[in-house]
């Protein structure tokens, strides 16, 4: 069995029903069919009196309780991007609750109530869709509720519901007198919901946009008190490691596991799928068991090519024409008629996530009941998954989300490949205790899913006029849905996340091809912050400025010319030009480079500004961000978020790559792979476009202009254009 | 045996001598604020103060602190922690906090050498702290504040 095409698909997302489910997001949620997201109805009031008053529930996203407190159940995994804080702020906002009263906890597995609204009925967090999906869904929440709260007391004060206000948590009369929200909690559970609860006018809102909304989770992380997958303790829980092959595709021919089993503590070695795993009293104990196991793999199935190699056959492949994803005008006559022709190629390495919790679940399979704790970013494949390891329905399958210790995608998986290594584990194991499996550093760095490899080819044509009449890119990459559940969203020739970000260029330019090759290898891939935006923004933006170059162009004045039809990304770029000082004098040893490019429907440019020493060695000094993301729900996380983003995709594009020797990982820890540090920081400085549209993610936006625009800077010394990643801490000068 | 002060308690240890500190602290004596990242003192996360001083627990045998005494960051409650926690909250610098115990625990080693570190010294005394939400931006605008308000109430 191979292992790596071991994917459960319980669900297929066609694009059909992801149009049918966005589509009805975007024209308001409670039609067609779907049920309000608050389903109290008359439920509460059949409960005896006692049960009410335990807990009055707010349909499946809010519970307002009696002691006045107001839960926010999060659909969506935190991983860093805040969205336990912006989704609460929704429906704070709506309810007109004080933000002090504001709870949440994450929600339980279950597609039929928490799906993602982009991904039909599935349940995930990914492609920087959390607040963007929920918007009008907790937006519709939130008015409900305070519509309840508001019947309640008109009920109780005999008054015309006309002459109540809400604001700051309290639910007040005209006269002056008025109730809390947990003295409402139990007469509210009784009232029946509305059916087009009336939202606010966004000019009304009083929490939404205000600069700093505190975050919800700084206390508890800031304390060591958050609880992570890592910290989970459950009575009788065992902790279990797991040795994978040495090679992608590998099997276990035989294990000698003598020697792991004498050590004090080391209660089993199983043998898995996907490799040896050692079950002990203790992670220590467990580890020091790995290390002397003695496994004979079968390799006949295993991925040995080089990352040498791949390139060859990337750069073969090139050569011919791929699937045609984007082909407007005509290219091939524009660059007949051309007066010159400008051309580059791009390398960009497999890039590894590295979330700073080393991947890790921990699973309990009692019965006929399976339980997971773990960062689960697509709960409804996990729960997949596990129905398929235990044979149990979706029903018994229960998943306890926990805050996840970074993921930048690397918890999405397709085939949930760590909750596998736990699940299968405990599987073999018979054990009906809870085993927590912990991947050590080394099993991260080497677990495969890279961010994938992708060689770019760009050619333009300049015509007679002086005007860039042609533009054709080419890419060869691996394909990250064909395989997956998610297979259905290619419609095209080839897998559209392996051009995004170049098939949808934005610049006006009447010939215009994009083409690509999938290629065929057997090193696991996965979407990295941003996905396809992470190779193709560099690849465009980079490409552009050389353009801009030969033409004696201004990079913002090029950009802005073709950007006409597109005022979104002529606002940002305008904004963050403006703030960076562009065109001012610098002196003689720094320089600027701009980069703008939409990613996941908000739109980011960025000015980085650095310093290159006589010996080729630079810094980043400076990076100016402007984003417009619609409306900006929580500002604070937002400029976070670019922070984030800027430092992410700065890190992987100075230092960061994986590289293969026949078929194994070279890299297994940070002292060979490197991401940004403190000392590489720059100082940074956001700016958020005021907006009117609905709100648009940010936790993936921030990342794709950072490169091109750092390379666009050193552009200014270089001998030539940056197109090698990563590029290191020295450029060879002009 | 290995006998040491953790969190102003006495604990004591019998076992393999190689074991490391962090994981007895984790698992043994269930203190799960410090974090395990990486395993070979690479990033951090594992931050505890030894004697003091910030070391990485992942890395430490626990033949290494005899008699020492180990302040994790459920056991820091100086004023120097204290307002360097409150800036963290304050300036809301954390994203997923996965490494933010480690971040914390060698800022206010940091600030109890030196009360005002230029950004010189914040990117030496940091740099071993991996963050891979890259809040470093904030930690430093969090690590300049606490030292104003430590001197405020000097």
């Amino acid at each position: 069995m191979n292992l790596f095409r071991f994917i459960p698909q319980p669900l297929k997302v066609s694009r059909r029903q992801f149009i049918r489910v966005s589509s009805l997001a975007g024209a308001g949620f409670a039609i067609g069919g779907i049920s309000l997201p608050l389903s109290v109805s008359g439920k509460a009031a059949e409960d005896a009196p006692e049960k009410a008053v335990e807990q009055a529930g707010y349909g499946h996203f809010i519970k307002i309780t009696p002691d006045n407190k107001v839960t926010v159940v999060i659909k969506h995994l935190d991983k860093g991007q805040g969205v336990t804080t912006g989704l609460t702020a929704i429906v704070a906002e709506e309810l007109d609750a004080s933000w002090e009263q504001m709870h949440w906890e994450f929600a339980p597995a279950d597609a039929t109530k928490y799906n993602n609204l982009f991904w039909g009925p599935v349940q995930g967090t990914g492609g920087s869709s959390s607040i963007a999906n929920s918007w009008m869904q907790l937006r519709q929440a939130g008015a409900a509720a305070r519509q309840l709260l508001i019947q309640a007391a008109a009920k109780k004060w005999k008054v015309s519901a006309a002459d109540i206000s809400v604001s700051q948590g309290r639910v007040k009369h005209t006269s002056g007198k008025s109730f809390s929200f947990g003295e409402l909690a139990n007469l509210a559970a009784q009232e029946i919901p509305p059916q087009n609860p009336v939202l606010k006018n966004p000019a009304q809102f009083t929490l939404i946009g205000t600069p700093h909304i505190p975050r919800i989770d700084s206390k508890e992380k800031s304390r060591g008190k958050a609880q992570y997958t890592i910290d989970v303790k459950l009575p009788g829980m065992l902790r279990a490691v797991i040795l994978h092959p040495p090679r992608f595709g590998a099997t276990i021919k035989s294990v000698d596991k003598t020697a792991a089993m004498k050590i004090k503590g080391v209660r089993q070695v199983v043998e898995t799928p996907r490799g040896v795993g050692v079950i002990a009293d203790s992670y220590w104990t467990a580890l020091q068991a790995r290390n002397v196991l003695k496994v004979d793999w079968d390799e006949s199935l295993v991925e040995k090519r080089s990352s040498s190699d791949l390139w060859r056959e990337y750069k073969d492949l090139a050569k011919k024409e791929g699937g045609v994803v984007r082909n407007d005008g005509d290219v091939n006559a524009a660059f007949n008629n051309a007066d010159k022709t400008i051309e580059l190629a791009f390398e960009f390495p497999y890039l590894a996530h590295a979330t700073m919790e080393p991947l890790n679940c921990t699973v309990q399979i009692k019965g006929d009941h399976c339980e997971i704790w773990t960062g689960s970013q697509i709960q409804t494949l996990d729960q997949g998954t596990l129905a398929q390891i235990t044979g149990l329905p979706l029903s018994n399958i229960k998943v306890n989300t926990q805050f996840a210790g970074g993921s930048f995608g690397r918890r999405a998986v397709p085939d949930s490949d760590f909750v596998l290594d736990a699940a299968l584990i405990a599987k073999a194991s018979g054990l009906n205790v809870p085993i927590a499996m912990q991947w050590a550093r080394e099993d991260d760095m080497r677990g495969g899913r890279y961010r994938p490899m992708a060689y770019h080819t760009f050619k333009a044509a300049i015509d007679k006029k002086g005007n860039l009449s042609a533009w054709h890119q080419r890419v060869v990459s691996q394909s990250l849905l064909r395989g997956t559940p998610f297979e259905g969203m290619i419609q095209g020739p080839v897998d559209p996340t392996i051009t995004e970000g170049g098939h949808t260029l934005p610049y006006h330019i009447e010939n215009l091809k994009v083409d690509a090759h999938e290629a065929k290898v057997g090193i696991p891939i996965l979407w990295w912050r941003s996905v396809g935006h992470t190779h193709n923004a560099f690849a465009t933006e980079v490409f552009f400025d050389e353009v801009a170059r030969s033409l004696e162009q201004d990079p913002v004045e090029f950009r802005l010319k073709l950007l006409k039809d597109h005022p979104r990304h002529a606002g940002v770029l305008k904004l963050a030009a403006e703030k960076a000082g562009w065109g001012k004098k610098l002196p003689a040893n720094k320089s600027r480079g701009v980069a703008v490019h939409e990613s996941f429907n908000s739109f980011v440019a960025q000015v980085a500004e650095v310093t290159v020493n006589k010996n080729g060695s630079f810094k980043v000094d400076k990076i100016v961000c402007a984003v417009d993301c619609g409306i900006a729900v929580t500002p604070d996380v937002i400029k976070a978020q670019m922070e984030g983003g800027i430092g992410f995709g700065l890190g992987a594009v100075l230092g960061e790559q994986i590289t293969i020797a026949d078929g194994k990982v070279e890299q297994s820890n940070f002292f060979d792979y490197f991401p940004m540090r403190m000392e590489n920081m720059p100082e940074i400085e956001v700016h958020i476009v005021k907006s009117a549209e609905a709100p648009t993610g940010v936790g993936e936006p921030g990342t794709p202009p950072a490169g091109p625009a750092v390379a666009n800077a050193l552009r200014h010394f270089s001998k030539k254009p940056i197109t090698v990643l990563p590029i290191g801490n020295k450029i060879d000068l002009a | 045996m290995t006998k040491f002060t953790l969190n102003g308690k006495t604990v004591t240890y019998k076992g393999d001598a190689n074991k490391t500190l962090l994981w007895f602290v984790r698992e043994d004596e269930g203190l799960t604020g410090s974090k395990f990242g990486c395993g070979v003192a690479m990033c951090g996360a594992c931050t505890m103060h030894l004697n003091g001083n910030p070391v990485r627990a992942c890395s430490t045998p626990m033949s290494a602190v005899n008699g020492a005494t180990v302040t994790t960051i459920e056991g820091i409650s100086s004023k120097v922690a204290n307002a360097v926690q409150s800036a963290w909250e304050t300036l809301d610098v954390v994203q997923c906090g996965y490494c933010q115990s480690g971040q914390i625990m060698s800022a206010v080693a940091l600030l109890k050498n030196n009360p005002s570190p230029s950004d010189a010294d914040i990117d030496s005394a940091m740099n071993g702290n991996l963050c891979r939400c890259a809040t470093y931006h904030r930690i430093r605008a969090a690590i300049h504040n606490a030292a104003s308000q430590l001197a405020k109430e000097a």
